[in-house]
């Protein structure tokens, strides 16, 4: 009777062992396989950031199913094309969660597509962690299943930029500044944040105008920036205007003390390969580089090498966005023990998840917290480096930018 | 001021290039009443081809041409046989989705070979500019203008001074009536579609030169190419260029002295004005009754 009693209370604590699973990482019973659904841009005006975001989601999809998956379910990627259009985009999400019932879903590319795309996500009480969608309006409607995994909010992008500038000594300090931006959620709130601050330093503005998403010819605009011979040159981009500007200010001999823009700089060789040795000085808000010594960032690096080719110099910080998203879902439906989307989400509204960017945290919107900020990264000798605050710099800014070759 | 007519004299020379690429579109309308929506993919495919041949055999851009207009003129042929011919009936409305699917189809093949990464092509000229007044010009642009120029003339000389141009004019007029006195209208419309994809070609060597490009690049193409040949007349080469330097100036112009946002606005107040006066566009009737 005795020996049965013993035997009972030790199956009861294996059992009891076996059901609070959650301790450990792994479950002993394999779980079963989960598919995660993202629309993604493979045709249309973002269809190269799409692909650099799959990049980074399949990357991270072989690495958690290497270490057991996520939470113990295998993962499979699904993945669909919405032509960069707003309306397509929110279809897809529907049928994704609809018709293919997947587990979770990612985010897309852009705060154009996440905005559409997240309120029907919120409707069906997905939990919705996004690599590129950080306008102001994705977190002014209060959805609380959105999760921005960057280190800071868009319209604070350029903030570490205005702050050097205006640290400057005020002999060198650019005494006018033009912007110019696509009216595009991603672009127009930083130039807008950074042309407020930079008034407020006493910085003049020469020029500003916006224009709309859909511009193919950028020449007339490069006309009229350069034609203000403002010393500082703030651009709203992506990379065919990035290097449109650039080129155009080569063409036209214009060289302003400083040029950044928003997105084209950070895209590696795609830049690179069209200025050629005109990158250098160029500067663009970043929160990663190859080189950040961040979370697992080092493997990343290594293993997208690997993956796709290139050199460390030609990976997308998109890539490594969306490798992040899956970096934060993975620890917190660890933390959570569970897949479940309304557990993720509570889950995710707290505590900090390391990523290749950083450690970050999220508010009840989903905007990042407490993150380690955007810096500012310049070309110098063909590649791009972090250059401020000085806590992450590898180099000195180059300021005044070296003149056009 | 300068800068108002440094936007005109860019305005000029880029309207050149989109002279180019809309007379294909308006000469295949004119002869075989098809709407090629795919024509930006058209364009888009030359680019790609020249960016090949550029990046593989070491050629200047502009002398890629040489391989990428006969290529693109035998691809028209064949594309034109293959899938347009078969197209008896209701040929306007069909030949929207038949030429869409092709865009697409073309898209997608591109995404394949080429990935959707941007890509550009590249020569000394690229950035290289000369000073002339108080503003700068850059080579390329002048070069582009040259080249249409050349290949604009070129179509003139084929339509207007040879027996074959006769026969392509006679089908754009009366397509029963050019069958009924004895042309070959099929072997007609092969050829003028080859000779669309072929200025298709040389359009995309100054598209790709000047812009940074993906395969996704032809949706904003063509609803620019399609407006100009509006504008123009539906048919009608001259059309394509008046229209072209039209829409070109006009938004340049109003890009520098009011807004950007504007730009569009205005050329389609120009648009709507002159679709008020003559619905036919600028060239419509007259040019297909002098063709």
């Amino acid at each position: 009777m005795h020996r049965r009693l013993m035997a009972a209370a030790v199956a009861a604590l294996g059992m009891t062992a076996m059901a609070c699973g959650g301790t450990t990482n792994t479950p002993t019973t394999p779980a079963a396989p989960i598919t995660i659904g993202v629309s993604i841009s493979q045709s249309g005006d973002f269809s190269g950031d799409g692909k650099a975001l799959k990049q980074g989601y399949d990357l991270w999809a072989q690495d958690v199913n290497k270490a057991g998956g996520l939470n113990g379910h295998q993962v499979t990627m699904k993945y669909v094309d919405d032509a960069s259009s707003t309306q397509q985009v929110v279809t897809n999400y529907q049928n994704l969660i609809t018709t293919d019932k997947v587990a979770l879903v990612f985010g897309p590319f852009s705060s154009l597509l996440t905005i559409p795309a997240s309120t029907v996500v919120d409707r069906y009480g997905y939990a919705f962690p996004e690599p590129a969608g950080g306008g102001p309006h994705v977190f002014d409607r209060g959805l609380k299943s959105v999760f921005f995994v960057q280190p800071a909010a868009v319209e604070d992008n350029l903030v570490s930029y205005t702050k050097w500038l205006l640290a400057l000594p005020s002999g060198q300090r650019p005494a006018s500044a033009a912007y110019a931006t696509q009216d595009d959620p991603f672009t127009q709130p930083q130039v807008d944040k950074a042309k407020s601050l930079l008034e407020a330093g006493g910085i003049k503005t020469a020029y500003y105008k916006v224009y709309p998403a859909e511009t193919t010819d950028f020449t007339p605009l490069a006309l009229a920036v350069a034609s203000s011979k403002a010393d500082a040159v703030i651009l709203g981009t992506q990379l065919p205007d990035a290097v449109a500007f650039a080129k155009t200010f080569i063409q036209q001999h214009y060289n302003p003390k400083t040029l950044i823009e928003t997105t084209g700089p950070d895209q590696g060789a795609q830049f690179s390969d069209k200025l050629g040795a005109n990158t250098d000085g160029i500067m663009v808000p970043a929160g990663w580089t190859a080189d950040a010594k961040a979370y697992g960032n080092d493997k990343f690096v290594t293993e997208f090498i690997a993956a796709y080719g290139g050199t460390a110099a030609d990976i997308s910080a998109d890539a490594a966005e969306a490798y992040s998203v899956g970096q934060v879902v993975d620890q917190a439906t660890k933390k959570a023990n569970s897949i479940d989307n309304q557990k993720l989400i509570d889950t995710l509204h707290s505590g900090t998840y390391n990523t290749i960017q950083g450690p970050m945290s999220f508010d009840s919107t989903g905007k990042p917290q407490g993150g380690v900020g955007v810096y500012i990264e310049q070309w110098q000798s063909g590649k791009a480096i972090f250059v401020y605050p000085t806590t992450v710099a590898a180099a000195k800014p180059e300021y005044p930018k070296n003149n056009w070759q | 001021m300068t800068l108002v007519l440094e936007a005109a004299v860019l305005g000029v020379l880029t309207g050149g290039v989109y002279a180019l690429m809309a007379s294909g579109l308006t000469l295949i309308f004119g002869v075989m009443r098809i709407i090629n929506v795919g024509h930006g993919a058209l364009v888009v495919l030359g680019a790609y081809l020249s960016f090949a041949a550029s990046r593989s055999l070491g050629l200047d851009p502009f002398l890629t041409l040489v391989i990428t207009m006969p290529v693109m003129f035998l691809l028209g042929v064949v594309i034109q046989t293959i899938f347009i011919r078969p197209l008896r009936t209701d040929r306007e409305a069909l030949s929207v989705l038949v030429t869409y699917a092709l865009a697409l189809g073309i898209e997608g093949l591109l995404g394949y070979f080429f990935s959707a990464n941007y890509v550009q092509l590249k020569a000394w000229y690229d950035t290289a500019s000369f000073p002339i007044g108080g503003f700068r010009i850059t080579y390329v642009y002048v070069f582009g203008f040259v080249l249409c120029l050349g290949i604009l003339g070129v179509m003139f000389l084929v339509l207007y001074r040879t027996t074959f141009g006769a026969s392509i004019r006679a089908t754009m007029l009366n397509r029963t009536a050019a069958q009924l006195i004895g042309i070959d209208v099929d072997r007609v419309s092969a050829v003028a579609f080859g000779i669309g994809m072929a200025t298709a070609a040389a359009g995309g060597v100054v598209f790709g030169i000047t812009t940074a490009f993906n395969p996704g690049s032809h949706y904003d193409l063509i609803s620019r190419l399609l407006t100009i040949i509006v504008l123009g007349g539906l048919g009608s080469l001259r059309g394509a260029i008046v229209a072209a330097l039209i829409m070109l100036v006009s938004e340049d112009i109003t890009a520098v002295v009011i807004s950007p946002v504007w730009a569009t606005f205005v050329f389609f107040v120009i648009l709507v004005a002159v679709l008020l006066v003559r619905p036919q566009g600028l060239y419509g009737v007259r040019v297909r009754d002098r063709l």
